[in-house]
């Protein structure tokens, strides 16, 4: 399975997402909060800025399910589920990632059946990761 | 557009004199470089001009063969002008683009754009996870968004959730593009009619997207030659001007994984698309025929939305009723697009669009004048508005 190829920008989501945190960075000035990180903020050019707590919930706001050919992992798991999740706390970062029956679930673990547009869904963090259950399963 | 004075900038002051191409086929034996000067040669033949007579290049940032391998093995003259446009797909157009506004500005006169792929029999660019893009190396490949097709299709669930668009507006696409290339020898699906029954029953690939809505993986190559007005009067086939050309890169846009801004279904098209009607003489409702870019399906709504051609949300009506093919609202992709004739990095919508405007297509559009012809939609793209009337 391919590991997140972490940069200094993106550094920080993973060392809060290894303590079970989902966090967002925002800007320190005008307190936008944008995503992908990236060393400034497109609103007001300020290169301070802040990791901000999120409550971990969202929304689905699309998926899809992926049959092969894939790498070879991802295949002998497919077809499984991408999400996109819009948070609750930030609508505009959409977290791509997989929603899984439980934490540390395999990607294919919960039926694509039961995803739906517009589902609550609700962070959880396996090995670092950030991955997503339904809030009401 | 009959008289120059007082015109300035691009419109109309260069044009497409010559095209080639190699054939067309899942794999071919030459390699990359061969088939490149194949391309060449061929396109330089057709507009009855020299090789010692380039002075300008324009390719991909992904093409692998560069200007000293073709220029030194054809035999080109001194170069004034080179360039190479990035984002695969959406550099397309703009390979013309750069080199209209080089003889335009005076920098050369003669200039070659060209592509050449290996995609058919070479190996798939996402399964090589060492030289991926930043953003999704960090943010969507690990999770399994692993290839074009997947990132697309997160777009295209969006899009037929938001506005009802329905897998049979993607079927009209494929359609289209199909019945094209049903017509046109040179098509790698020449002979392959596709029915919405073997539509709706083939393999997935990264739903919603089934292996019909992914566009063919070809080796191939093909070129253009551009000059100035003036000298294109001169050149063996009737002159197809460029109009108006425009590249695209959106603000706060993502590429492919352009997921998080206030508005992820308006990509490049639109940024293109006001640049080149603002420069044009012509509207959407003037153009005859066109050739929009379509590695996926559900590109083609998207683009005829960005291009002015319906409004937002409706283009996947717009598909209905016929409206893609030959007699149709707009036909499309008349050699058979990406979908059906060659996936070429949209260079053979191109020359399909030269071919229409000098009456020599497979599936002529009768009397076709204007042809717009687009790049990728979805990366930073490039457009072209093309007439033979000047």
């Amino acid at each position: 399975m391919l590991r997140p190829a972490i940069d200094t920008d993106g550094a920080p989501f993973w060392e809060y997402a290894a303590r079970g945190e989902l966090r967002v960075q925002a800007c320190a000035d005008c307190h936008e909060p944008r995503f992908p990180p990236r060393p400034c903020c497109p609103h007001c050019q300020s290169f301070a800025s802040e990791w901000r707590p999120t409550n971990g919930r969202g929304r689905i706001w699309s998926y899809v399910v992926p049959h092969p050919p894939l790498l070879p992992e991802y295949a002998a798991q497919a077809p499984y589920n991408v999400v996109v999740v819009e948070l609750d706390d930030a609508p505009r970062v959409r977290i791509v990632g997989n929603m899984v029956s439980e934490a540390g679930a395999p990607l294919g673990s919960l039926p694509p059946q039961r995803i739906r547009i517009g589902a609550r869904v609700q962070a959880v963090f396996a090995d670092g990761v950030p991955q997503w259950v339904l809030e009401r399963p | 557009m009959t008289d120059r004075k007082g015109l300035h900038g691009l419109k109309d002051a260069t044009a497409v004199v010559g095209i080639g191409q190699t054939p067309f086929a899942k794999r071919l034996d030459e390699d990359e470089k061969t088939l490149a000067c194949r391309a060449v040669l061929a396109a330089l033949d057709d507009a009855g001009i020299a090789p010692g007579e380039v002075d300008a290049l324009a390719s991909f940032t992904m093409e692998e063969t560069d200007e000293v391998e073709l220029a030194k093995a054809v035999g080109l003259g001194d170069l004034t002008f080179f360039s190479k446009v990035g984002y695969g797909g959406g550099g397309s157009c703009a390979t013309v683009a750069h080199l209209a506004a080089a003889i335009a500005s005076g920098q050369a006169s003669v200039g070659v754009a060209w592509r050449s792929r290996k995609r058919g029999s070479g190996p798939r660019p996402w399964t090589n996870t060492t030289v991926q893009l930043p953003t999704p190396a960090q943010w969507t490949r690990p999770f399994g968004l692993l290839r074009p097709a997947d990132e697309i299709a997160m777009l295209t669930r969006r899009y037929m959730h938001e506005y009802g668009a329905t897998r049979d507006h993607l079927f009209n696409v494929a359609l289209a593009c199909r019945n094209r290339a049903n017509q046109n020898p040179a098509a790698v699906m020449y002979d392959r009619p596709l029915t919405r029954e073997m539509y709706m029953t083939s393999r997935w690939i990264s739903e919603p997207l089934c292996l019909f809505d992914n566009c063919l993986e070809t080796d191939g190559a093909l070129a253009c030659v551009v000059v100035s007005r003036e000298r294109a009067r001169d050149c063996a086939k009737t002159p197809v001007y460029v109009h108006s050309a425009a590249q695209g890169l959106p603000a706060q846009h993502h590429g492919m994984v352009n997921y998080w801004n206030d508005d992820p279904l308006t990509g490049p098209a639109w940024t293109a698309a006001r640049h080149l009607w603002k420069h044009a003489d012509i509207t959407p409702e003037d153009v005859d025929v066109a050739q929009i870019y379509d590695a996926f399906t559900a590109l083609i709504p998207l683009s005829l939305e960005g291009y002015g051609f319906c409004g937002r949300g409706e283009g996947g009506a717009f598909t209905e009723g016929g409206a893609l093919e030959i007699g149709g609202r707009l036909p499309v992709n008349t050699g058979g697009g990406g979908l059906s004739e060659a996936y070429v990095h949209g260079f053979n919508l191109i020359t399909e669009g030269v071919k229409q405007l000098r009456g020599t297509s497979t599936a002529q559009v009768p009397g076709a004048a204007t042809c717009l012809v687009t790049a990728g939609e979805g990366v930073p793209t490039s457009a072209l508005l093309l007439t033979n009337r000047s």
